[in-house]
């Protein structure tokens, strides 16, 4: 069987999946809390692994990634609050006309949000490491304080009356596109090209990799996916507030991807199931629950700081550049399964030659 | 012009407060590489522990809020003396508030930095947002989630100036404490033998650590230092703006970090300039322009330093090396 053709019946068995469970979680047999933090999980691995393909699988450390959502949630509400519900009537106005009407409004969305990221990304990504992180994490918190201004989508008030489209398949085909996108962004030469770039930059450039290209593409395909991640929660809960894009949102998805491990798709997926239900889980604390939640976050870091299954590449590079450069082919990396060992190296993840 | 000169000084007494919360970023990046999310959250512990202190010391003034549970709790705590507001009130609180947080900011320090200390600075980065994260939380729980009002140190009054600007005297308090914080900061860094080894550290840490210094003293030190100024911002603050709650240190503390960033991160004297930059740019937006866009100044200042000077106003160009 061609390889096409095997491709296409797996698509179309996975369609036909998701349409089966679409129906049947929309008939009352299961809780709808259980489907409500099952499609949030959705929400949240697309959000997870968009951003794995920049801060994972190529080294470059973002955190404005609830930016780009909010770019892409906001203008596909704008779409849908202005023009979704006529297109959706002309096409009946029932349950199809607004799957496709929230199709529609997942790709503007996508597109606007992979736009803001290259306008983001041309700039700043000449940037590295440390400073990169705190452009977009500029970046993020500017893209909160204009949706604050712009009355035309509510503005502080928020901007409510969005259709409510809680489509199970969408939000599904979304997050298993967005994997599949990586997966095979990943296993490409243009992956290859993208890895190289996080195991050291400057032989990437010196084997003729375009490193500025690369990265400003990596980014704008997260972005746009971060996007389409947004447009799914705009239409989830027909209200969006740009409070809920600060930069703290930025930093639950970064917290997903790192528990789940950097440049690892399963686990960014797990990570974002884990954190999506860790705080429902401990809702019986009330009050300490996100105490417990942040005490939780630390013990991890402590005890398993590659994440859940994480590639240790990724990390190592980031202790490699934390030594400014300096050589030393014998220190332990992130890996070592044994921390004492680690300890007892005089290696330690700072300093290094020069002081930056 | 007088409404100028009286935004100027505003700016420079907010500024100020900036540049205290900025030293703490700058001088923890400078030793660890580490951009410690929770400092903003210190400072909110410093101003709350101020808060405790005025109600525990029995601040006149303090006693409307001293009817309420945890009020009486820092009273009994601490005697429940009766203290008349004054200059030396305000002092004595500010300082117990930096003492604690000092001891804050260590214990941070040991048990959520040092054991990933030896992980990679990813793995640090994370855990400071969870240590922002538990203060914040854990300060909704103990504190409780509703803003509470700061009592009065000392007397606040107007002073005319001329040419008919008023200037308010709670904001030449704080710039003066601010400024004598500074040079005491300035003093111990580069006049005394754990400000020679805090240098050394920032340096080059493996070669600090062969010549003999207990880097890890001296960075627990730096914490402390750090934490002592963002308790004494904290205080300051809330004598400026008496409207204090868990959450205030987030905004501040993203401010104050970009503050560190302009003037050069790892840079002392960088992450003063950068705090009066901010302030002064901050209020003047906020006096002329559009208030509403007053929390997008400072970011966008961020970006344009990063683009076209990543390094910061004072910070050294590093070299890469190959």
């Amino acid at each position: 069987m061609p390889r096409y053709l095997r491709n296409l019946i797996i698509a179309l068995v996975v369609i036909a999946a998701l349409i089966g469970l679409d129906f049947v979680f929309q008939g009352r047999m299961i809780s709808p809390y259980f489907v409500r933090i099952l499609m949030l999980s959705g929400i949240a691995i697309t959000l997870a692994v968009s951003l794995n393909l920049i801060n994972g699988f190529t080294g470059q450390f973002s955190i404005g990634h609830a930016g780009f959502m909010a770019v892409g949630a906001y203008s596909s509400a704008y779409f849908s609050v202005n023009y979704g519900v006529n297109f959706a009537n002309s096409l009946g106005g029932g349950k199809l006309g607004w799957v496709v009407a929230l199709g529609i409004a997942t790709l503007i969305g996508a597109v606007a949000a992979g736009i803001a990221g290259l306008a983001v990304g041309i700039p700043s990504l000449r940037l590295r490491g440390d400073y990169l992180a705190i452009v977009t994490l500029g970046f993020g918190q500017i893209i909160v304080v204009f949706l604050n201004n712009i009355e035309a989508i509510g503005g502080a008030r928020g901007y409510s009356g969005i259709p409510i489209v809680k489509s199970f398949f969408w939000i599904f085909l979304i997050a298993i596109l967005t994997i599949v996108i990586v997966y095979n962004i990943v296993n490409s030469a243009f992956g290859r090209a993208l890895i190289s770039i996080r195991e050291d930059e400057l032989a990437a450039e010196a084997m003729g990799v375009n490193t500025t290209r690369y990265k400003v593409m990596a980014f704008a395909i997260s972005s746009a996916l971060a996007g389409a991640g947004g447009v799914l929660l705009a239409h989830f809960d027909g209200y969006l507030n740009p409070k809920s894009f600060e930069f703290i949102k930025s930093f639950e998805i970064l917290i997903m991807i790192i528990l789940g491990g950097l440049g690892s798709i399963v686990g960014s997926v797990l990570g974002a199931i884990l954190l999506t239900v860790l705080p429902e889980a401990l809702r019986g604390f009330a009050e300490y629950r996100m105490v417990i939640y942040s005490l939780l976050l630390i013990i991890l870091m402590i005890t398993r700081p590659q994440g859940l299954l994480g590639s240790t590449a990724a990390l190592k590079n980031w202790r490699k550049r934390s030594k400014g450069g300096a050589k030393s082919p014998t220190s332990p990396t992130a890996k070592s399964p044994n921390p004492t060992t680690a300890a007892t190296q005089p290696d330690g993840p700072i300093g290094g030659e020069n002081p930056q | 012009m007088s409404t100028f000169l009286q935004q100027l000084i505003n700016g420079i007494s907010l500024g100020a407060i900036y540049s205290l919360i900025a030293l703490g970023y700058t001088m923890v990046y400078g030793v660890l590489k580490l951009i410690n999310f929770a400092h903003g959250d210190v400072y909110m512990v410093g101003a709350f522990m101020g808060f405790y202190l005025a109600n525990g010391l029995g601040v006149r003034g303090a006693q409307m809020i001293g009817a309420s549970a945890d009020g009486l709790i820092a009273r009994g705590l601490l005697g429940g003396g009766t203290l008349e507001p004054s200059l030396i009130t305000a002092l004595v609180v500010m300082l117990l508030a930096m003492a604690i947080c000092a001891a804050v900011g260590v214990v941070i320090e040991r048990f959520a930095y040092r054991p990933v200390r030896k992980y990679s600075r990813l793995t640090a980065l994370i855990t400071a947002i969870g240590v922002s994260l538990l203060l914040e939380n854990g300060g909704q729980v103990v504190f409780g989630a509703e803003p509470k009002f700061f009592p009065e140190l000392f007397g606040k009054r107007n002073i005319e100036l001329f040419g008919g600007a008023s200037i308010n005297s709670a904001d030449i308090v704080v710039l003066l404490i601010a400024l004598v914080l500074m040079i005491a900061l300035q003093l111990i860094v580069y006049r005394t033998k754990t400000g020679r080894a805090m240098r050394a550290v920032s340096f080059n840490l493996q070669s600090a650590k062969l010549m003999g210094i207990n880097t890890d003293h001296i960075i627990a030190f730096t914490f402390a230092l750090g934490s002592a100024l963002a308790a004494a911002a904290g205080v300051l603050v809330a004598i400026r703006i008496p409207r204090i709650d868990p959450l205030m240190g987030i905004l501040v503390g993203l401010k104050a970090f970009v503050a560190a960033v302009l003037g050069g991160i790892g840079n002392i004297p960088g992450a003063m300039l950068g705090g009066l930059l901010i302030g002064i740019t901050e209020t003047m937006v906020v006096g002329y322009l559009n208030p509403t866009y007053k929390d997008a100044v400072a970011f966008a200042i961020l970006i344009l330093i990063l683009l076209f000077r990543p390094s910061g106003l004072l910070g050294t160009v590093a070299q890469e090396k190959v």
